[in-house]
């Protein structure tokens, strides 16, 4: 594509590519007549664009199937949904060589620490993908051994439905992240500030709903039995 | 050797049991009161003190041909209708392989802490059984090589599969320390 200083100050490859913050577009546009036109087949971007457009289209996988929703994971990387279209077909088993844990299926409280420790060490930027019900709430495993949301003490930046969730919606997920990714982060920044907002904003929705939360799910006797140590302990002294 | 009256059943005659042999041998080795015998369709469940526990398993191993550990397991019986046993129940499910002859061999255990001879001098495959049965009751198996939690993690302090432990636990799952993103 060949731009010349008056046809606009600004383009890339393709329209996700529209530079991610309006200060840096902003500090490129400013060309005058007076200028030496710019060469043929140059694009003009700024180089966050480029660079995020680089890793959301080589994401590497940390597949941390720990239950059934690994099955429908490992589909995605066959054939017949390709995970491969969209760049992250490159699963790696190795936390270092990978920048986007998928976890996939119930944490236990035994692996709760694994998990922390694999997400430490993957480098940065990094991201997150909490897969299928049991991942992101625990699911219908509501007892002692299972964490009840893994994103309760650890970053998540796409959470997928469904148990397990559809091929198809691992692929929206992928997208999702990739949409993300394009739209945040900076060239050798921790990658998404605005999740540090956004996890402010959880931790105080968490201390409103934690009232409700205790009258809604301490009621063990709703199962339609009485068990003899009377019941947990749940709510928000469970989660502190 | 006694036959606990709920459960002898008229129907099982002497030649069509196929315990006959194995009781026979038993009654000839243990006197009356070892053990109670019980009976629900065609297994054949001896019920045996804790302290003669040890002394009737490697019997039936070395005299009765026993020589397969199939399960080991417990139960706790806490606030169950009409218990009147110990509380914890630990069960070994015995097969002879060549005879295909089965049987469970029953022993309770009660509070405040309960423990059981280990089995694993008789079969080295009750070892992981045992530390299961440790991990979800707290029941002790005393000579065990090696008696740790197994599931649990070992700074878990409850035994979950006791009646009295909340099924949703007392918070150990949301126990950890939470990492957001501007620290990782
Ligand atoms: S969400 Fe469903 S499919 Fe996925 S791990 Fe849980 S139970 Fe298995």
């Amino acid at each position: 594509m060949a731009l010349t200083p008056t046809s606009g100050p600004t383009s890339a490859s393709d329209s996700n590519a529209a530079p991610a913050r309006p200060s840096t577009s902003s500090s490129i546009a400013t060309f005058s007549p007076s200028d030496p036109p710019v060469p043929e087949n140059t694009i003009l971007t700024s180089l966050d664009a480029v660079v995020n457009w680089c890793r959301k289209n080589s994401l590497w996988p940390m597949p941390f199937a720990t239950a059934c929703c690994g099955i429908e994971l490992m589909a995605v990387g066959a054939s017949r949904f390709d995970i491969a279209r969209f760049g992250a077909e490159v699963m790696r088993f190795s936390p270092r060589q990978c920048d986007l844990m998928i976890v996939a299926g119930r944490v236990a409280m035994k692996m709760m620490p694994v998990l922390q420790r694999i997400w430490l060490q993957m480098p940065e930027p990094k991201w997150c993908i909490s897969m299928g019900a049991c991942a992101s709430t625990g699911g219908v495993f509501d007892t002692y051994a299972v964490v009840q949301g893994f994103d309760r003490f650890m970053p998540v930046d796409v959470y997928i439905p469904g148990c397990p969730p559809r091929p198809e919606q691992i692929l929206r997920a992928v997208m999702d992240l990739q949409t993300k990714i394009q739209r945040g982060g900076s060239l050798n920044g921790t990658a998404l500030p605005e999740m540090l907002d956004h996890e402010q904003l959880a931790a105080s929705a968490r201390a409103l709903t934690a009232r409700v939360s205790v009258a809604e799910r301490g009621r063990e006797e709703r199962f339609g039995y009485r068990l003899p140590g009377g019941p947990g302990l749940v709510g928000v002294d469970e989660t502190r | 050797m006694t036959t606990s009256s709920t459960t002898s059943d008229p129907s099982v005659s002497a030649e069509a049991d196929p315990h006959a042999g194995t009781l026979g041998k038993l009654a000839g080795r243990f006197g009356d009161g070892v053990f109670t015998t019980s009976r629900f369709r065609d297994n054949l469940r001896l019920h045996v003190s804790p302290a003669r526990l040890f002394e009737l398993l490697s019997s039936l191993r070395d005299d009765c041909g026993f020589a397969f550990l199939a399960e080991l397991g417990g139960t706790d019986f806490l606030g169950y209708p009409g218990w009147s046993r110990a509380r914890f129940q630990v069960h070994y499910v015995l097969r002879d392989l060549e005879r295909n002859e089965r049987l469970t061999v029953l022993a309770g255990v009660d509070e405040p802490r309960p423990a059981l001879p280990s089995a694993t001098p008789l079969w080295e495959g009750a070892n992981w059984m045992e530390r299961e049965v440790y991990d979800m009751y707290g029941i002790e198996f005393r000579g065990h090589p090696d008696l740790r939690r197994i599931l649990m993690p070992e700074e878990f302090a409850a035994f979950p599969l006791r009646k009295d432990y909340p099924l949703r636990g007392r918070g150990e799952r949301h126990n950890f320390t939470r990492l957001t993103r501007g620290e990782s």
